[in-house]
């Protein structure tokens, strides 16, 4: 070990001492701390604006996304936002029927405008 | 082109926005008091900011669930590595664990090796040579806002990159253990993240078996220090310093030696670009070939000047920003005042490492009132230099060309 490195670990080891958190990685030997169960904040997303479509939208997509993914989304010609939900059906492998892909389409196509 | 965002306190406009949208979350939900406005043409334009997501400050929400949390800009100004609880976060399924057992993880190798291992974070830890290296990680689809046209696809500005200097062991020392069989040719990696429906297909990328073992890719336990925070892929996570983040598979329990090429979709249908100049075409364009996503382009932003400043004329003016040249280090950074047509160099600050960001300054004077430009180009060890030119291509992948920043003299 370098002088260099073992002033650095040491400078570590100090410096997580003065935190009094976690010791820093370098204070060899570093052990992970067990971490608690996170919550992550999933229900805050907005949804989908009600509309013709909207019920379709939220229950074809959603499982895998928040609305939010989609509403971010920039005004798509509709062969483009057909070439969106194909990749979703034949990349992802989304359980999207044809019927349903043509009011969501519809949908997207309403609510976010043409560019 | 914006490169920085602006932070507006929570203004009507933008509640009733959310409110029209249908939603209530912005007005029901935990600390989204904030708005972020990217001042992007076309619109959506604003985003909520957030502190809510475990072990993560101020993010910018771009997607609720899985996450997408884009670091703020300005955070970029304070430093070259990045803040661990402002690092980005990227995930592909939602469907990842709240809670990691580290007593009983194990890092499955397997596939062509002669000894199939299982390796607990303690062997990890303590059997085998700690690697340090800085890295860069970015977002393939890093600036996908700025595209023109517009483009589908998580709508990030310049913040779906951030650096760190990460701890583990190198990936060749893990394959070294378990002995790769003659015939492999590469390497594919999974992690604990699974797709919610049984046909989708898992998130996995492969390298080919010499970049696996070159003794640069890693496996991290820590990033700046600490264990790695769960958003960014606690215990473990695959480093690929110089390459896309999307190769940097977060809660990384799989590792499979294989005799062939990644057949996934992740490689077969998404993260491609045109194997053109610059991975740039024309929109609507054919008859060009698509080729997997691979290395970072050097690039280099403005970090303490914000589009639209105001700065005296005449005037001495400290321009400062951050750097990073892709798969290989930064060489140089060279500002313009005219267009392009002329460069002075910036003074580079301290080089952390061939994948790191690297800071640089310069003095400017802008000699008359009015409005001016200020670009920054980056040239890296190869002599790869930032194009002039707008990158642009379908997916709104790998956009790298030389910044703008629009500044008024006064």
């Amino acid at each position: 070990m370098s002088r260099s490195l073992r002033t650095a670990l040491l400078a570590g080891l100090l410096a997580g001492l003065l935190a009094g958190s976690a010791p820093a990685l370098a204070a060899a030997p570093l052990e992970l701390r067990p971490t608690p169960e996170i919550d992550l904040p999933f229900g805050d997303d907005i949804g989908f604006p009600a509309g013709p479509g909207s019920d379709v939208i939220a229950s074809n997509c959603t499982a895998c996304h928040s609305a939010d993914h989609t509403l971010n989304q920039p005004a798509l010609s509709r062969e483009e936002w057909h070439a969106v939900v194909d990749k979703m059906i034949t990349a992802y492998k989304a359980p999207i029927t044809p019927e349903d892909a043509r009011v969501i389409v519809d949908y997207l196509a309403r609510v976010k405008g043409e560019p | 082109m914006p490169q920085h965002t602006t932070l507006s306190s929570p203004s009507r406009r933008g509640l009733l926005s959310a409110a029209a949208l249908g939603g209530m979350g912005l007005l029901a939900g935990r600390a989204r008091a904030d708005t972020f406005d990217f001042h992007v043409p076309g619109g959506p334009s604003t985003r909520p900011m957030t502190t809510t997501y475990p072990e993560k400050g101020r993010m910018i929400v771009q997607r609720t669930r899985p996450p997408w949390l884009e670091t703020p800009f300005d955070v970029f100004d304070t430093g070259v590595f990045t803040p661990n609880d402002q690092h980005f976060v990227s995930w592909h399924w939602a469907t990842f664990p709240t809670h990691v057992d580290t007593d009983s993880f194990a890092l499955k190798v397997h596939g062509l090796v002669e000894r199939p291992q299982a390796l607990s974070l303690r062997e990890l830890l303590h059997d085998l040579p700690r690697f340090e290296i800085a890295a860069v990680s970015q977002c393939a689809g890093n600036s996908r806002l700025y595209a023109q046209p517009r483009v589908a696809g998580a709508q990030w500005a310049n913040g779906s990159m951030s650096n760190a200097l990460y701890a583990g062991v190198r990936l060749k020392d893990v394959l070294d253990r378990a002995g790769v069989k003659g015939g492999a040719t590469h390497v594919q990696f999974g992690g604990l993240d699974e797709p919610l429906l049984p046909d989708a297909p898992k998130f996995v990328k492969a390298l080919d078996i010499d970049h696996a073992r070159d003794g640069e890719v890693m496996l991290a336990f820590a990033m700046n220090g600490q264990q790695l925070p769960m958003l960014n892929g606690f215990p473990l996570k695959l480093i690929v310093p110089g390459w896309s983040a999307v190769y940097w598979i977060k809660m990384l329990d799989d590792i499979e030696v294989t005799d062939h090429p990644d057949p996934s979709v992740w490689t077969t249908r998404s993260y491609r670009v045109p194997d053109t100049p610059n991975h740039t075409v024309e929109p609507g364009q054919k008859g060009f070939g698509m080729v997997p996503i691979t290395r970072n382009l050097p690039r280099s932003f403005v970090t303490n000047l914000k589009p639209g400043d105001s700065v005296p004329v005449g005037a001495p003016q400290p321009v400062r920003g951050i750097a990073f040249g892709g798969d290989r280090g930064v060489a140089a950074v060279d500002l313009s005042l005219d267009g392009g047509r002329t460069w002075q160099p910036a003074t580079l600050g301290k080089d952390e490492g061939t994948y790191s960001f690297r800071q640089w300054q310069a003095t400017i004077s802008l000699p008359a009132r009015g409005a001016h430009t200020v670009m920054a180009r980056c040239t890296n060890a190869d002599r790869v230099v930032q194009p002039m030119r707008r990158v642009w291509n379908p997916g709104g992948y790998m956009s790298n060309q030389v910044e703008t920043l629009d500044l008024v003299a006064a």
